[in-house]
């Protein structure tokens, strides 16, 4: 990151979910992400991902640490309506089929995009032409939400955060329910749209060749905490973390060699939650 | 050797939404109960109509005490005429102009005060949830008809301390289904974005929610219409709802207890009761699978619920 205020600071986040004993699914991350640029956070399953994500936009309660957008700290979503200032970061779900209500016509959908930028005395703008940066057809505004596939589905969920043009995009796994043709193509579309935008974007990932091709910084979380973090192609050229190498090794290659991943040993496991200051922040080679 | 067909397990997920193969059934479903629905809509129809154009169409004076007493039907009347040489048909006719629109009245009535509470306990959470649902449990601990009798008793007779009576027992279901539905929604991703969005909790409850649990709500409130009429001519009947002279089918059957050798005084009023109750119920039905959210979800293709 260069000198320029990040878009969104997390400092010592802490999620913990109830239980006996409590399950601490975010152990202390701090994070930063600058404007323009895509943050990628990827682990395995049930490593905190979409905890730290939730907790970051405020739908997960937090058992400590704490949350800047810009200078404002962000509250968790109660009962108490977001404020302008806070829609200027929005979220992007894992299920395209959810993310949309029904029995309301995508463009009005888009709309209370437009609305919330509005309210932050930013420019307004056309639904109809927020389907068509999507890659969708503008006449599509009046249809609903079951007329369209999934990868369409999620590309208007994406034209509604962005007509609120908002300063922070959430991720949480966008493209894990879309098939492998249209998951590329809606990864490149965010991140082409949030850069353009100067949007910071946190994209949460299991998958790491789309995560190298459109991060600029990466993030791996091993249970709660970040255990290597930086230059997304240092990290690939030259992991440091064991995790992260074994993370890295679990990509099949197609090299006609024939070579499938093996599974990581139980002794593999163990060196995973060592913590190695080297493997974070780590530059550009 | 053939290749085996390769049975892949989301073709054997039911809960799978996209296969077409489990839409057939409930749309096979829909149109066994179509028929009795739309047989249902027309004589619900009918019977708003007599109930519109009752002054038109009655024969005779339904109060007039102008007629030979306890005629039997096709003597002079269709119907015949009671101990009191009132044309029975005339009240029938009559009776739907008290029964219907207040039977409306109460369910239009229910559904607003459940669907408010159960919306507002369901979205609210926390202390507001648990004091309005332990009232809704109160209330619904009472057997409802008993609960009912005891409070038309107190109010003294009369048709509209009836209506409240029956009000007051039957919010509580509409509240419990509200509070269900717009619990399981408010986690749900599309109302999650519409708060990121800066939606109020009330924005949020009318733009996002409620269009998509109405089609339950209605569902239960067209079937609740039968059961209300039956609460209150049952009312009615017990001497706590209409008072005599109006004709009401309820207090017209309590009254033809006392004469059960003229069988045509209660019959009649009965078969009234029964047909609009089966009427509204056949409607219910109907509606309950054009509306179902489970099909809907199969033809929509998404989760509404």
């Amino acid at each position: 990151m260069t000198g320029t205020a990040p878009v969104l600071r997390a400092d010592d986040l802490v999620v913990e979910y109830r239980g006996r004993p409590p399950l601490r699914a975010v152990d202390g991350v701090s994070l930063a992400i600058g404007p323009g640029e895509v943050v990628a956070l990827v682990g395995e399953s049930g490593c905190g991902k979409s905890s730290l994500a939730r907790a970051v936009i405020g739908i997960e309660k937090r058992a400590g640490g704490t949350v800047l957008l810009g200078e404002a700290s962000v509250p968790v979503l109660g009962l108490r309506r977001r404020t302008p200032q806070m829609t200027a970061m929005q979220m992007v779900f894992q299920d395209p089929d959810s993310s949309l209500n029904p029995r309301r016509r995508v463009g009005e959908q888009i709309t209370d995009g437009v609305r919330a930028a509005l309210a932050r005395g930013l420019a307004g703008s056309d639904p109809a032409d927020w389907l068509d940066r999507v890659g969708l057809d503008p006449e599509t505004v009046n249809r609903y939400a079951y007329e369209f596939s999934g990868g369409q589905k999620q590309r208007i969920a994406i034209a509604r955060a962005l007509a609120a043009r908002p300063r922070l995009l959430v991720a949480d796994e966008p493209i894990s329910a879309l098939d492998a043709s249209t998951q590329t193509s809606v990864a490149a579309l965010m991140r082409s749209l949030s850069v353009e935008a100067g949007a910071g974007m946190l994209f949460i990932s299991h998958d790491l060749s789309v995560v190298r091709r459109i991060a600029d910084r990466t993030l791996v979380m091993y249970r709660g905490r970040i255990v290597e973090s930086g230059h997304t192609e240092t990290i690939w050229a030259d992991p440091i973390h064991p995790y992260t190498r074994a993370l890295l090794a679990a990509i099949p290659i197609p090299d006609g060699a024939g070579n499938l991943p093996v599974a990581p040993l139980e002794e593999d496991r163990a060196t995973w939650t060592i913590e190695l200051p080297d493997a974070l922040e780590r530059t550009a080679a | 050797m053939t290749p085996r067909p390769v049975i892949t397990t989301d073709e054997l997920d039911p809960t799978d939404a996209k296969r077409p193969r489990w839409r057939r059934p409930r749309v096979r479903l829909g149109r066994w109960s179509a028929p009795l629905g739309i047989a249902g809509a027309l004589v619900a129809v009918v019977w708003i109509l007599v109930a519109i154009f009752a002054p038109i169409i009655e024969p005779h004076d339904p109060l007039a005490q102008n007629l030979a007493i306890l005629q039997p039907p096709g003597q002079g009347t269709l119907l015949g005429t009671d101990e009191l040489g009132r044309d029975v048909l005339s009240r029938v006719l009559s009776g739907a102009r008290v029964t219907i629109p207040l039977s409306l009245l109460l369910v239009v009535l229910s559904v607003l005060i459940g669907a408010v509470i159960g919306a507002v306990a369901g979205f609210f959470g926390g202390w507001v949830d648990e004091l309005m649902m332990r009232i809704t449990d109160l209330v619904m601990a009472f057997p409802t008809v008993i609960l009912a009798m005891v409070i038309a008793a107190s109010l003294g007779a009369s048709l509209l301390n009836a209506v409240l009576a029956a009000l007051i027992v039957s919010w509580p279901s509409y509240a419990r289904l509200t509070r269900g539905l717009v619990l399981g929604l408010r986690s749900s991703n599309y109302v999650i974005s519409g708060r990121l969005l800066g939606f109020s909790p009330l924005r949020s409850l009318w733009r996002d929610i409620a269009p998509n649990i109405l089609g339950p709500i209605l569902v239960l409130a067209s079937l609740d219409i039968g059961t209300a009429i039956l609460l209150l001519s049952g009312l009615s009947f017990l001497g706590l709802g209409a008072k005599p002279p109006t004709a009401e089918w309820g207090s017209m059957v309590a009254d033809a207890v006392q004469n059960f050798d003229a069988w045509w005084l209660g019959v009649f009023p009965g078969l009234a009761i029964l047909s609009i109750v089966v009427a509204f119920n056949f409607v219910g039905d109907a509606l309950r699978d054009a509306l179902d959210p489970k099909a809907n979800t199969l033809r929509r293709g998404g989760p509404t619920l």
